[in-house]
This record gives structure tokens, sequence and C-alpha cells, in this order.
């Protein structure tokens, strides 16, 4: 049972890792759980950043800008903001955390489109602002801070600072956020996933190929291998898909006690 | 009266709480507004054509026609179809693999783990991208290898496209939700478990009889979290759409968006149907969260 299952998950990234390593003729030729007449990766590859000026090198650095460091900014707004609503005391903190669960109860799908309208009223459609923007946000991260924080940060270690005559902010950044730490690599991790994920937002706002993230520009090469009969096409949303998965999996290898740690506390939310 | 420290705690908290909430209006609650008083407007060509378009207050009619028209609302059954056939296949299938890891039948039990946790590190898009290939007549092996057992299927038809659909999301949440169900069984007490035993209960009895019920919190809680995450449904059907021509471009409730957007440019309707889905959403993300809430009480 647990092998089948393993089975079902490997079998098509097995295919995809395959059919990389395979010419044109081989991918519509040969079986696609095994290997191609000859070894093709190299040649593939080197197609791949070649295609149209090396475009495909352009939607990696935008997707390290649009989910990399988009998710950095998120989870340090994030950890401030749920720090702030778990230790601090301030007029009207309820209301205002029922405004953050209100964002986390809104899906970012549905909010694509509202997006969309007010960009295109602020002229910001097709910049990078357009996707970069919406993605510093991240309000389940603002709840997952303030449990984190709660579970982290004892009051204790909080009061001696004050008595040492630290300040408030002072308290936070050289305190608090340290101990805060795996809570914020949690946080980064899923925001980042989120941004690299989107698909939708992307596609209404961007028109311009220089702006696309890995997946928007994967799916322009897909869907006109298919509208235009461009075979080749085929074989660089492959090789592309296998190049953009390949690092996700190993950050993913490496940061696994953390991602688990913050599914289960996301779960028990 | 306030004191110096909490002075500094309330100037602290502004300072923290700024770049979030700033952020937040401009990304969320003003796009919401926005597009709230968009949806009562309709945009008419005036005369003939002549003297291009103007918006009409149009009041709630936006709403009216999308909550009217049959195919905003097919898409809801196509969402509905798929749950029924996506939920109960992978939240089973989780948790019967949790619960094969928990009982110690399984060794190797990170490399079970990761393997079947491996699909969610792959972007939605890519993941149905290669599911796609597999479902091509010509391209795939699947379809070759069913033919060769007799078994001739179209993954791409329109009967199918449900199926298929779900396919690519059991794929990439199985292995998701069995970490988490998995973490939920090792809370369950180790005590309780030996008194079973020594009450004579075998492995499959005390999977059902204990181990289950007292995970029920998370397994409601993961259901819930699907359907929210299933009334986005955009991505695959997208990739499916542009492989098949058996599936329209209203298929789910965010491609009829799409639709009415940028191919009927009507924003009225477009904006009308958006604050549906997301008071949909909110609503079942209501109900989660109470339902939560008294799990977590004892």
């Amino acid at each position: 049972m647990l092998g089948l299952a393993t089975l079902y998950t490997l079998l098509p990234l097995t295919w995809l890792m395959l059919s990389s390593t395979k010419s044109r003729e081989d991918l519509f030729g040969t079986n696609g759980f095994s290997l191609g007449n000859e070894i093709h990766l190299a040649e593939n590859l080197e197609q791949l950043f070649a295609a149209d000026d090396g475009v495909y090198l352009r939607w990696v650095l935008n997707t390290v800008g649009y989910a990399g460091v988009g998710a950095l900014l998120a989870s340090l707004f994030g950890v401030a903001a749920g720090y702030a609503f778990d230790k601090l005391v301030f007029p009207g903190k309820e209301r205002l955390f029922s405004l953050v669960l209100l964002g986390v109860m809104v899906p970012g799908t549905a909010m694509a489109i509202p997006l969309y309208l007010l960009a295109a009223e602020a002229g910001v459609v097709n910049t990078f602002w357009s996707v970069f923007v919406p993605g510093l946000v991240f309000p389940f991260g603002v709840y997952l801070a303030r449990v984190f924080s709660a579970a982290y940060v004892p009051d204790e270690v909080l009061e001696a600072a004050r008595m040492d005559g630290a300040g408030e902010f002072r308290s936070f950044c050289r305190v608090a956020f340290p101990m805060m730490a795996p809570g914020f690599v949690t946080i980064f991790l899923f925001q980042f996933t989120q941004i690299w994920n989107s698909f939708f937002l992307p596609l209404v706002m961007l028109s311009d190929q220089d702006l696309y993230p890995v997946n928007l520009g994967l799916y322009v090469w897909y869907s006109s291998a298919l509208s235009q009969g461009h075979p080749e096409d085929y074989l660089l949303a492959v090789v592309g898909s296998l190049v953009s998965v390949v690092p996700l999996i190993i950050v993913f290898l490496m940061l696994q006690r953390f991602w688990k740690s913050g599914m289960t506390a996301g779960a028990v939310k | 009266m306030a004191s110096p420290s909490t002075r500094g705690q309330r100037r602290t908290a502004t300072l923290l709480l700024s770049p979030f909430f700033v952020l937040f209006t401009v990304v969320t609650l003003a796009p919401l507004a926005y597009a709230a008083w968009l949806s009562l407007f309709t945009t008419r060509t005036s005369g003939l054509g002549f003297g291009g378009t103007e918006n009409v207050f149009s009041g709630l009619d936006n709403y009216a026609e999308a909550l009217t028209d049959p195919q905003f609302l097919d898409g809801f059954l196509v969402v509905a179809a798929y749950c029924a056939l996506y939920i109960p296949v992978m939240i089973g299938g989780a948790l019967v693999l949790a619960l094969l890891l928990d009982s110690g039948l399984a060794k190797a039990r990170s490399f079970f783990q990761l393997a079947l946790f491996l699909p969610h590190a792959v972007p939605g898009l890519i993941a149905a991208l290669i599911w796609v290939y597999l479902y091509t007549p010509g391209l795939s092996p699947v379809i070759d290898f069913l033919k060769s057992g007799g078994i001739d299927i179209s993954f791409l038809s329109a009967d199918v496209a449900v199926f298929s659909a779900a396919n690519i999301a059991v794929w990439e949440w199985m292995g998701y939700n069995m970490v988490i169900f998995y973490a939920a069984l090792q809370a369950v007490p180790r005590e309780t478990l030996d008194a079973a035993k020594v009450d004579g209960a075998g492995a499959i009895r005390t999977a059902l009889a204990i181990k289950v019920p007292m995970i029920r919190p998370s397994i409601a809680l993961a259901v819930l979290f699907t359907v929210i995450g299933s009334i986005q449904l955009f991505t695959e059907p997208k990739v499916i759409y542009s492989a098949s021509s058996a599936i329209g471009s209203t298929w789910t409730p965010n491609m009829y968006v799409q639709t009415a957007a940028f191919q009927n440019n009507d924003f009225g309707l477009a904006a009308a149907a958006s604050l549906l889905i997301a008071v949909f959403a909110a609503v079942l993300s209501f109900i989660v969260t109470r339902i939560s809430r008294r799990g977590s009480k004892p």
C-alpha cells in the first residue's frame, strides 16, 4: 500500500526526469518510463537557456524576485505584526486582529480580479510591482507569528530586557526576533511556496514576457506548443519544468523540520 | 495616566504594525472596496456604437446576473462534483497512509513521508503540465499501458475531465495531509493504545476505534480547508482546458470570472462574481474556525 502510493507520487516525477533527457523524436517516439535512444539532456538545457534570447533565465530571476524577496519582506512584516499582537498593549488590538482574520478568510485567487481592477485604475498593470506588492501581504503569517510569539518568547525574558533599560523596539529586534527565528523560516516557506505557485494573478496582470515568473512562461510555451503546433516548445516546457522544480525540492529536503512544524501549527489553527 | 512604558509599547506597536497594515489596505481592503463599487455599474455602448461606452449605475444587477447565469452556477456544480470525487479519495488515502506509517508496520518512515510529500514541492502549474502530458494520447505511457490491458480511456474528454483534475489534486495534496495526520497520530497517548492492546484489540480495531476518532478534529479541518481550496480551482483546469476542447472556458467559477473580464470585457460582472466567490469562501472559513475552536476545547 505504502509502496503503491510511493509509486504513484514518484512516477510522474520520474517521467519528467526521463523526458528531459530525450530528444524531440524520442519524446514522442519512445515509452515515457524508459530512457530514450540517446541522452540529450545537455543539448536540451542549452536550448532552454538559449530560447527567445535567454528569456528563461529572466523568468527564473523574476520568480526569485517575486517569491524570494517578496516572501522575505512578507515574513518580516508578518513577524513584526504578530509579535505586536502577542506581546504589546495598545488600544483596538482585538478589533485590528479580526481584520487580519478577515484577510485570512478571503482566498488569494478571488482577489486577483479586484486587484487587477485597482491596478488598472492606478496605471500599474503589467509592471513588476503589480505582482510583487500583493505578495508582501500574508495575513495567515501574522496569525502564525502571533502563535509562534506566544510559544517561543517567554514574557519573563522581555521583562528582564525592560529592566535592563532596553526600549520596546530594541527588545523586539535584539531579544524576541532571534527567538522567533524558526517561526520566521516557517512563515517564509509558506509564503514562498504560495507566491511561487501563484498563477492567476500574474496571468491577469502581466502581458510583457520579460516580466513573467517561471510558471506563466512555461504555461505560455506549453499552450503555444498546443495551439500553434510548435512541438519544440513541448520539450522546452518539460525541461523548463524540471529545472525549476529541482531547486524547490532541494529546499524542501533541507528545511524539512520547518515545514513540518509549520503545517502542524497551521492545522491546529 | 499612561506610564512611559505603555506609551513606549503603543509607539512600538504602531511601528511594528504599520508596514503590514499599510500594505494590507493597499492590496486587500482597497481592491475589495473598489471591486464592490465597480460591481454596481454596467458598461453600455451608447447609441449605435457612436460616442464610445459609458458606465451606468445598475445596482445589484450584476449580482443577479451572476447568480442566475447557468454558466456561473454550473461552475459551482463542477466544483461540487470535483469535491465529491476528490475529498474522499484524497483524505481517505492520506488517513490510511498515516495509519500505516503510525502502526509500526512501516520501516523507513522518513523515506515514505518524504517520497509522499514530494509532489507538494512541485508548483500546481507544473504538476498540471506533467499530468496533462500523461493524459495526452500519443505521448502518454499510461494510456498505452491501459490500452495494452484492453482499457481505452480518454482522460481529456468532458465526462472524465473532473476525474482528471481531481487526480492532479490528489497527487499534490495526499502526502501533505498525510504528514498532518501522522503528526496528529503521534499525539495520541500511548497508554490508551497499550490499554487497548491489553484488552485484546487488534491493529485494525485500534486504528478504527481509537486512533481515527482521536484525530477527528484534524480530519475535519483538512476536509474544510480542502473545500475552500477547491472553490478557487483554476490552474489545473486552465491547463487541461488548453489541451482539451471538451471543457469550456467557464468550467469553474474562477474561470468564469476570467472569461467575463478578459473575453467579454464585462468588469462589473467579473467584480460581482469575484466578490461572490470571496464571500462564499469567507463563510466556509468562518465555519472552519468555529469547528476548530470546538475541536481544541476538550
